[in-house]
């Protein structure tokens, strides 16, 4: 066990480790920042003294070790548009995304799980079907028709709730229920097609054979059997909570993390797009290897073969 | 057995012809529209009634339903329909493109981990965890953002979504086909591995293969859509369905069928494929019978 779970953290280091690299990598090799943010027209003079100054003439290898060694002393750079630390940025951005991202989970698990259990226990009926269909219809719509067509209807038409920016709780709702509608499917076919799977396991039968109530059967025997796959799912869109909201935000003009990225990369922003992205990566890290650790708990039998 | 009952044979006949001719009414419509789709990429230059950049400045924003513009203009005159048809063929072109890249990449990186092992198959799983770490989206964000979008750029960058899953799905499936013995029966006759993999492995698998392509082929459309909506992928005067829908946007009020349009096709197609890729997986997938 302490072996699994040495193992999983050294993975999860080496991958965040992978992921600054890569951030690195990409935003050093793809174009100067100083042309972006000084204009065309700047002097050559200008333009060297604010290379010198943000270190971007020094060679690649000597930016990215002193880079890391300045992210291990909790130094996360500063922003090249007002000098302020990227990471202050960054930070006062993260409640804003959380109010939209944190409802939108609770209406995925509240709605799809159920959903999905409700169709596989009474498979093959017409509400099975009708949850499918509207499951599939949920995840194949993008993100930003949803919004733009919840606009047109509840902002434009009938006029009951804003369009866009934040404030009140009802600046919250469309928003939140555009993130959450994608999810809400694939949860509804994820945990259907898991409880379905899990009722045609044998233990199922000589439970219900030996005379165990059928409600028992499912609470006891199948639902926490079918808990494994899809905590799977829900891990992956806790990791996603910071990540999640990008287009969303952009609809909505909600002042979160999404629209800091846009904005932060279009102007080349270099220590607020690294620090973002290690934000994002950490989280997805996190709540992978969380995950990971549940699997043994939810499972016994996979604590015995730890290897994968 | 079975010749105590006669009129099996008959029965079971019937069953098979309606086995083949019974495609449930909404993957037949999936079908139909996806031939459409398909038909419209192949001739999208005949079939387009004006240029995509031919302007109309006395037409602008006229609405659906004018004659000559039967899908209305836009805010520079330009024909809806015409951009719409131009779209659909970029968007698939594209999601196309990055299918078959991604699966080439996934299922030969599942077959050399399958091959080699150890060290190999530790590599492989460490690219994956990287690319369950970082969103794809966020990811190709910065990418695009900072070296500039281009066509080649965006088809190949789409390559790379999906593509641990053709992984995992390549390597378990080689892994279990080595322990059946077919594939060790030809390594003993003297194959190369290459032989191997793709003359013996490969027919094998292919068919799941090809159902998680029908999986990654929306979700490739959902994410050009995307970035193109949010500017960074198919760039003016060349325009894609998401492409479309961000610049509608702005004239939502005044003209929603400039980006109703791109977004209904945007969602019957991904609907389309979604409801044919389940359809053939209960046909084709030996592995969840």
């Amino acid at each position: 066990m302490i072996r699994f779970v040495s193992l999983r953290l050294l993975r999860a280091l080496v991958t965040i480790l992978a992921v600054m690299t890569f951030a690195f990598v990409v935003l050093r090799m793809s174009g100067d920042p100083a042309e972006v943010l000084l204009g065309p027209d700047v002097p050559q003079n200008v333009i060297d003294a604010f290379r010198k100054q943000w270190g971007l003439d020094a060679p690649l290898w000597q930016q990215y070790l002193s880079y890391l060694g300045a992210i291990f002393s909790g130094d996360f750079g500063l922003s090249m548009r007002d000098r302020s630390p990227a990471i202050d940025l960054v930070m006062e951005r993260i409640p804003a995304t959380l109010q939209l991202t944190i409802p939108a989970l609770l209406l995925k698990l509240g709605i799809g799980i159920p959903a999905g259990i409700y169709a596989a226990l009474h498979r093959d009926s017409a509400l099975d079907r009708g949850v499918i269909f509207l499951a599939i219809l949920g995840f194949t719509i993008p993100s930003f028709v949803m919004g733009l067509v919840l606009v047109l209807i509840f902002a434009v038409t009938l006029g009951v709730l804003p369009s866009g920016g934040i404030g009140t709780w009802q600046h919250a709702i469309l928003p939140a229920i555009t993130i959450s509608i994608g999810g809400i499917g694939i949860l509804a076919r994820f945990s259907r097609s898991a409880m379905i799977e899990v009722l045609g396991q044998p233990y199922i039968r000589t439970a219900s054979a030996k005379g165990v109530k059928w409600r028992d059967v499912v609470r006891g025997h199948a639902l926490p059997n079918a808990a494994v796959p899809i905590v799977t799912i829900v891990g992956f869109m806790v990791g996603s909570l910071i990540a999640g909201a990008v287009v969303v935000e952009t609809i909505f003009s909600w002042p979160g993390i999404g629209r800091l990225l846009i904005v932060s990369v279009s102007n080349r922003d270099l220590a607020v797009v690294q620090c973002i992205l290690l934000l994002i990566a950490a989280v997805m890290v996190v709540s992978n290897l969380v995950v990971d650790l549940l699997y043994g708990w939810l499972d016994p039998r996979l604590r015995a073969q730890p290897a994968h | 057995m079975t010749f105590a009952n006669p009129s099996e044979t008959p029965t079971r006949r019937r069953g098979v012809l309606r086995a083949a001719t019974s495609v449930p009414p909404a993957v037949g419509f999936g079908m139909l529209w996806l031939a459409l789709m398909v038909l419209c990429a192949l001739f999208a230059n005949w079939v387009r009634p004006y240029d995509i950049t031919q302007m109309d400045l006395s037409a602008r924003l006229s609405p659906p339903g004018t004659p000559g513009h039967w899908l209305g203009t836009d805010e520079l005159g330009r024909d809806v329909l015409s951009r719409l048809i131009q779209s659909v063929r970029v968007s698939l072109v594209i999601a196309f493109g990055a299918t078959i890249i991604s699966a080439v990449f996934g299922t030969t990186l599942g077959f050399l981990a399958a091959q080699f092992r150890g060290v190999v198959e530790h590599f492989v799983v460490m690219l994956a965890d990287f690319q369950a770490a970082l969103p794809f989206l966020i990811m190709s964000l910065a990418v695009l953002a900072f070296f500039g979008s281009s066509m080649w750029l965006l088809v190949c960058l789409m390559g790379f979504y999906g593509w641990e899953r053709y992984a995992r799905i390549a390597r378990g499936l080689a892994i279990s086909a080595g322990a059946q013995g077919y594939a060790a029966a030809v390594v003993q006759l003297g194959a190369t591995p290459r032989r191997v993999y793709l003359h013996h492995i490969l027919p094998n698998v292919a068919s799941t293969l090809i159902v998680s392509m029908t999986l990654t082929f929306p979700e490739i459309i959902l994410m050009e859509s995307g970035l193109s909506f949010l500017g960074l992928g198919v760039q003016p005067p060349e325009t894609s369905l998401g492409n479309m829908v961000g610049f509608g946007r702005e004239y939502l009020t005044t003209a929603p069928w400039i980006m109703l349009g791109p977004a209904v096709v945007i969602m019957l197609t991904t609907l389309s494929i979604s409801l044919v890729g389940d359809w053939l997986r209960d046909k084709l997938d030996p592995t969840i019978r």
